[in-house]
C-alpha cells in the first residue's frame, strides 16, 4: 500500500509540472490550465491527509474532503470568470500571447 | 488501494500534466488536462474519497474542459503556437519546479510515515456507534450483509453542521461569479462596434 509520503510526492510533482507550465508557456489559456492543475494537486494533498488522519470513530477525517469540495466550487467559478476575461481581452487586443499583453491601457 | 493501481493512476496524472505543458496545440493541452484529472480522480477513489473523485470527473473533466475547448474554438486558436520558447524562460521553468521538488523531498524524508489503516467491515460497524440509531449513515455503516462507507452522507453531514456559513458564502460567490461573467461579456459586446 502506498504511504502518505508517496501521495504527497505525487501531489508535489503535479504542482511542479503546473508551475513549470505557468512559467514556460506564453499562451494565456494554457497558463490558465496549468493553474487548474496546481489547484487539483493541492486537493490531492488534502484528500491524502484526510484519509491518513483517522478520527476517533475509525473513519477518515472529512474536514479535508469538505475543503476539497469548496476548492472545486471556487475553481469552477474562477474558470468561468477567467475565461470571460480572456475573451474580453482577445476582443480588445486580438491576441492571447502574454508577451504581447504588456500594457494595462484599456 | 493497491500499490499497482496507485502507480498507474499517479503515472496517468503526472504524464497528463507533462503533456499539458509540452503540447503546442491548445486543444491537445486541454485533452491531456482531462487525462491528468482522470488519473487524479482514480487516486481520490483509491483513498476512499468516492464523492470527491466523482465530483472531480464531473466538474473538471466534464464542465471545465468543455468550457476550455469552447473558448479555444470561439477564439479560433487551433493553429500551432508560432513563437518559440525563450531559452531563459525554459531554464527558469525547469530550475524553479526542480527546487520545489527537492524541498518537498527533503521535508518528506525528515518525516516519519503515517501508517495506512484500511477500512474493513469491522471498523465500519464499530464506527456506526457514534451516529444516531435511525440515521442513514448508521444504517449503511451497520448493514448486516454489506456495510458500506456512506461517503456522501458523511461529507453532507459535515458541510451542513460544521461548515454551514462557508456554504452560504459559496452560494453568494457563485451568484457573484455568474453576474460578473454576464457583465464582462455584455460590456465587450457593447464596445465592439466602436472599436472596429
Amino acid at each position: 500500500m502506498a504511504s502518505l509520503n508517496e501521495f504527497l510526492f505525487v501531489s508535489g510533482l503535479l504542482f511542479a509540472v503546473g508551475l513549470a507550465g505557468v512559467i514556460v508557456r506564453r499562451n494565456i489559456i494554457v497558463i490558465f490550465m496549468s493553474l487548474e492543475l496546481m489547484l487539483a494537486a493541492a486537493s490531492l494533498t488534502l484528500v491524502a491527509f484526510s484519509r491518513y488522519h483517522v478520527t476517533d470513530n475509525g473513519l477518515p477525517d472529512y474536514n479535508g474532503q469538505v475543503f476539497v469540495f469548496f476548492i472545486i466550487t471556487v475553481a469552477a467559478a474562477e474558470v468561468a470568470v477567467g475565461l470571460a476575461i480572456i475573451v474580453a481581452l482577445y476582443r480588445a487586443r486580438q491576441t492571447i500571447n502574454v508577451e504581447d499583453l504588456n500594457s494595462m491601457r484599456g | 488501494m493497491h500499490s499497482l493501481l496507485f502507480y498507474l493512476f499517479s503515472f496517468l496524472a503526472v504524464a497528463g500534466g507533462i503533456l499539458l505543458v509540452a503540447f503546442r496545440n491548445p486543444v491537445s493541452s486541454a485533452l491531456s488536462m482531462v487525462l491528468s484529472f482522470v488519473g487524479l480522480a482514480g487516486l481520490f477513489i483509491g483513498l476512499n474519497a468516492y464523492f470527491v473523485g466523482i465530483v472531480q470527473i464531473l466538474v473538471y473533466a466534464g464542465a471545465i474542459m468543455v468550457l476550455f475547448i469552447f473558448i479555444i474554438m470561439l477564439l479560433d486558436l487551433n493553429s500551432e503556437e508560432k513563437v518559440k520558447f525563450r531559452s531563459s524562460t525554459v531554464v527558469l521553468g525547469i530550475v524553479i519546479p526542480l527546487c520545489l521538488i527537492f524541498q518537498i523531498l527533503g521535508v518528506i524524508q525528515s518525516q516519519d510515515t503515517k501508517k495506512f489503516q484500511p477500512i474493513t467491515e469491522e471498523t465500519l460497524t464499530a464506527a456506526a456507534e457514534s451516529f444516531p440509531e435511525d440515521s442513514a449513515i448508521h444504517k449503511s455503516l451497520a448493514h448486516e450483509k454489506t456495510p458500506q462507507l456512506p461517503d456522501t452522507n458523511l461529507i453532507g453531514r459535515h458541510i451542513f453542521t460544521h461548515y454551514n456559513f462557508p456554504l452560504q458564502v459559496m452560494g453568494a460567490l457563485l451568484l457573484v461569479a455568474t453576474i460578473g461573467v454576464v457583465v464582462l461579456s455584455k460590456r465587450t459586446a457593447k464596445t465592439r462596434p466602436t472599436n472596429s
